[in-house]
Formats: C-alpha cells, structure tokens, sequence
C-alpha cells in the first residue's frame, strides 16, 4: 500500500512527472556532447564523407529504433499510463520535404548545429551560440507567418 | 572514467540515441527537438502574428524538459568528462580546415573562429551564425521536423516524407560544405 502510494506520488505530482524527461534530456545531452555530434568539426567532416562516424551514429539510432518500433507495434506494448503507443505518421506531401529539407541542411553545414545541439552547446557554455539560437527562433517565427504563401 | 572522456564509438551512441527515442515513446510522446523553437515562439507571444502559433503550448512542456535535461547533459559533459584527444578527425579534414583558416579542434568540439569570445565582436561571425540559425530554424519547421524527428525519429518508422527531407539536407549540407564554406572563410 504505501509502496502504491509513492509510485502514484511520482506519477501524478505535478513538478515530479516532468523528472522522467529531465533525465532523459540528460543523457540525450551527454550523448550528444560526447559522440560529438554537437561539433560544427563532425558535421563538416560528415559532409566532406571524411569519416563514418556520424552516419554511425545516425544509422545505428535509426536500426536501434526501427527494430524498437517493430517491437511495439507486433507486441502492441503500452505507454507508462497504459495507453496503445500511437506513432502518427508524418503528413503526405513533397514540396514541403525537399525544400524546407535544403534550407535546414544549409544552415546545419554553416554552423554546424541542429536544434538539439543549439540547446546542448549553450548548456556546455559555448555561447555564440546564442546568435545561432535567436536566428532559428526567427526563422521558425518566419515561418509561421509565410506558412500559407509557401508550396507544401 | 577515462572510458567516458573518450571520444564515444558510433556503436554506443547511435544505440543510446535510438533509446532515447523509444524511451520517449514509452512515455507516450514523440521525439523532436524542432517544436521547442515553435514553443517558444508561442510562449513569446508569436500567436498573435499568426495562427501557426496558436496552440496550447504548456502541453508541450514535457519537450522543454528534454532541452533542460540536454542542456544539463552538455553541461556536465564538458565540464567533467572532456578529454585532450577528443573531436580526433581525419587529418585531410584538419588540412582542409587550415587552408580555410579555421583553427584545428585539439580537443575542442567547435573552432574559435566562430565560436571562441572573440567572436561576439566580429560583425562577420555574428552574421553567420544568426543566418545558419534562421537556415535551420525556417527549414526545419517548412519540412515540418529535423536531425531528430526525420532522420531518427520519421526514417526509423519508415515515413517516406522523411526520407525525402533527409535527403533534403543531405543535399543543402552538401552544397554548403562544398561550394558555400570556401567562399566564406
């Protein structure tokens, strides 16, 4: 009984159910820093097909999740509150794809970040990163404005 | 501990990183790191410029716990567990780096260049990094997910539009890198 009790007081408090990603944010973020998948170096030697390094790292994540995903889907597992995990699927569409797909890749070569390692960095104190930050906070901003103008 | 100061092998953190991913899916959520800047943008009030941004952000507030935890995460990796040997590229790479007068890693994960202090009070520097920012923030909420939500998250449950944005920046960072890069440093 009490042990039921502290189980629910982790899920249900309010400050305490946001712990759960927290941590994983945290290990997100130590991975990240340390394969060096946050380095402007690594993403440069990446497009320079210098090193296998980071298409590894990214097809061994994608193997590890696609057999996960499998697994879920064949033996129907269930979310922490026991509800079927539902994956939605991403909208139909090219136009969208390819060319918002071209101006992300710009901007990843140039500064050598993408979202995740933006945040990642600024934790590390790499602080010029802030510049990069403010002008995706702007491009998303600008986005959201021109979405209707826009071929998707 | 040494273990841990070295640069990390691809096996490990591609596996860790598809177990955050899963993780997050245990969770009930999907892994994306992109909708924080379109969070963002809605807790600073964008929602009243358009509709894109009109959402109940605070449902989201279990994806800027991730950035916190990652920001953390970068923190303590940096902080405790750097290494002089780590970012070893290939030395063709440092080569190239040098005739574009960009100063070799040497344990560093990005140049001084753009990313030392100095930076802060070169106009040029500044300029680069906002318009990468703007590249990446544009692009990624137009092809509606990054690095994490395509390339991990979409390919590996095999979503076709994925696949086509991957390819996307594949081809933008191609373009960058090769032909972009040297006329700018």
């Amino acid at each position: 009984m009490r042990q039921h009790k502290f189980i629910n007081f982790f899920h249900n408090t309010k400050h305490m159910k946001y712990l759960k990603y927290i941590v994983v944010g945290f290990i997100f973020g130590i991975v990240l820093t340390k394969s060096e998948a946050v380095s402007w170096y690594r993403i440069y030697e990446m497009f320079h097909f210098q090193s296998f390094h980071m298409y590894g790292i990214i097809g061994v994540a994608v193997v590890t999740g696609l057999l996960g995903i499998q697994l879920i889907k064949r033996l129907h597992i269930k979310d922490v509150s026991g509800n079927p995990i539902v994956i939605a699927d991403k909208e139909p569409g090219s136009a969208r794809y390819w060319i918002g797909g071209l101006f992300f890749g710009l901007g990843w070569a140039l500064v050598g970040a993408c979202p995740g390692p933006i945040f990642i960095l600024l934790g590390a104190g790499i602080f010029p990163v802030i510049f990069i930050l403010i002008g995706a906070l702007l491009g998303t901003f600008l986005y959201g404005v021109l979405k209707d103008k826009l071929p998707h | 501990m040494e273990q841990l100061s070295a640069t990390w092998p691809w096996y490990v953190s591609g596996f860790l990183i598809g177990l955050v991913m899963l993780c997050l899916n245990y969770f009930g959520k999907v892994f994306g790191m992109s909708s924080n800047l379109r969070t963002l943008c809605s807790i600073a009030g964008a929602d009243k410029f358009s509709d894109f941004f009109k959402f109940n952000w605070k449902d989201q507030i279990w994806n800027l716990m991730v950035v916190l935890g990652a920001m953390l995460g970068g923190y303590v990796a940096v902080h405790f567990l750097h290494d002089a040997s780590n970012v070893a590229l290939n030395p063709d790479t440092v080569a190239q780096l040098q005739s574009l007068h960009i100063d070799a890693p040497a344990g560093k994960l990005a140049p001084d260049l753009l990313f030392g202090t100095a930076a802060f009070e070169s106009p040029k520097m500044i300029a680069l990094l906002l318009i990468g920012g703007l590249l990446i923030g544009f692009g990624s909420r137009y092809a509606g997910g990054c690095t994490s939500g395509h390339a991990i998250s979409g390919l590996s449950n095999l979503q076709l539009p994925s696949l086509k944005a991957v390819v996307g920046f594949f081809v933008g960072g191609m373009i960058m890198a090769h032909f972009i890069l040297p006329l700018l440093f």
